[in-house]
């Protein structure tokens, strides 16, 4: 499962591939959703690893308007069981993750980003 | 007492194909047990396991610190290691995110500093290199121990992200055999990068002598 925490963490790693690497686009996806254990001290402490315009960005390509478009900087229960439904319950299973750099593209498949590169690819 | 994770979902055909848990699996369960209160009070929001093979590692991470306390990132060159382990973790209710790559690669740049907790059971028997490479090449169970020279070709690479990974209060983890020159690996780490380390256990199996090092930041104090 690519979970939309998983996908905030990854970037296109091809040789050379530099800037504009972050975030990956998703293309084609199937979702599915998944409950999991609501724990609001780790969605809050985990939010300064996180890029919130990335994050909002893949939540549109997975179709989840839930979030405001620009970090609040109060963060109320409500909001942080938006944001835990966001990244933490909707599962990629299937598709693929595109670098918007050099469009290498990333499949996914029964929940599993495969990220591996060819020989000539390795940086 | 820690049960060990379940692992009866994995088919014979699954473990033909990926490393089924050992000694050296054991060894490093029983470190994470033994480190179980020092992990916990420092509430580790990102956990990475490199390689993960049948996942039963995280999933034992999993539930020492809580399946809702940390993310569970584990990454395994082998596409049959990262279906085991995602079935490993939803077979003991521990999310486990698996991603299909080498080492921690496409994930260097956005965790730079982020890690808390760093695991890594490295193929560590003694090749020689050609071995090594094409096992990683295949990415198949061989992939799983051949180290290469020393058996220290696939740790080595990783040793040289260790410190870009490792989060200010970061440990990790590291499964060696004595071949692979723990003396050396320890002072290579320190000089290099500042990480300090201490064995954490060591145990004899069979003919392997194992030994599960700590690795962290040096304190200011």
């Amino acid at each position: 499962m690519v979970r939309l925490i998983t996908h905030n963490l990854l970037a296109c790693h091809v040789k050379g591939c530099t800037t504009n690497n972050f975030p990956l686009i998703f293309r084609d996806v199937e979702v599915e959703l998944q409950e999991t254990e609501f724990n609001p001290d780790f969605i809050r402490n985990m939010l300064s690893r996180l890029e919130w315009t990335a994050l909002i960005n893949a939540a549109k390509q997975v179709g989840d308007t839930s979030l405001p478009p620009e970090q609040p900087d109060m963060m109320d229960d409500e909001l942080l069981q938006k944001l835990h439904h966001v990244l933490m319950e909707i599962n990629v299973t299937d598709g693929a993750m595109v670098c918007q750099n050099c469009n290498h593209i990333y499949p996914i498949s029964n929940g599993i980003p495969n990220m591996l590169l060819a020989e000539h690819e390795i940086g | 007492m820690i049960p060990t994770p379940d692992l009866s979902h994995l088919t014979r055909h699954d473990l033909e194909q990926v490393y089924d848990p050992a000694e050296d699996t054991f060894l490093l369960l029983d470190a994470l047990e033994q480190e179980a209160e020092a992990l916990r009070k420092e509430r580790p929001l990102i956990c990475l396991e490199v390689g993960s093979g049948s996942g039963c590692v995280s999933a034992f991470l999993g539930k020492v610190l809580g399946q809702s306390s940390s993310l569970y990132l584990c990454t395994d060159i082998n596409k049959h290691a990262t279906h085991c382990t995602l079935a490993t973790g939803k077979q003991n209710k521990i999310p486990l995110d698996p991603v299909t790559c080498s080492l921690a690669r496409p994930l260097l740049s956005r965790l730079r500093h982020a890690v808390d907790v760093l695991l890594f059971n490295p193929p560590y028997v003694p090749t020689d290199t050609d071995e090594a490479s094409s096992a990683q090449g295949s990415a198949d169970i061989a992939g799983s121990w051949a180290g290469g020279a020393d058996g220290m070709e696939i740790t080595n690479r990783l040793l040289q992200d260790v410190e870009c990974l490792l989060s200010p209060r970061g440990r990790f983890y590291l499964v060696a055999l004595r071949q692979n020159n723990v003396p050396s690996i320890r002072s290579r780490m320190l000089e290099d990068f500042g990480l300090t380390s201490q064995v954490v256990i060591e145990r004899r199996a069979g003919r392997e002598y194992l030994i599960i090092i700590r690795f962290a930041r040096a304190t200011s104090s």
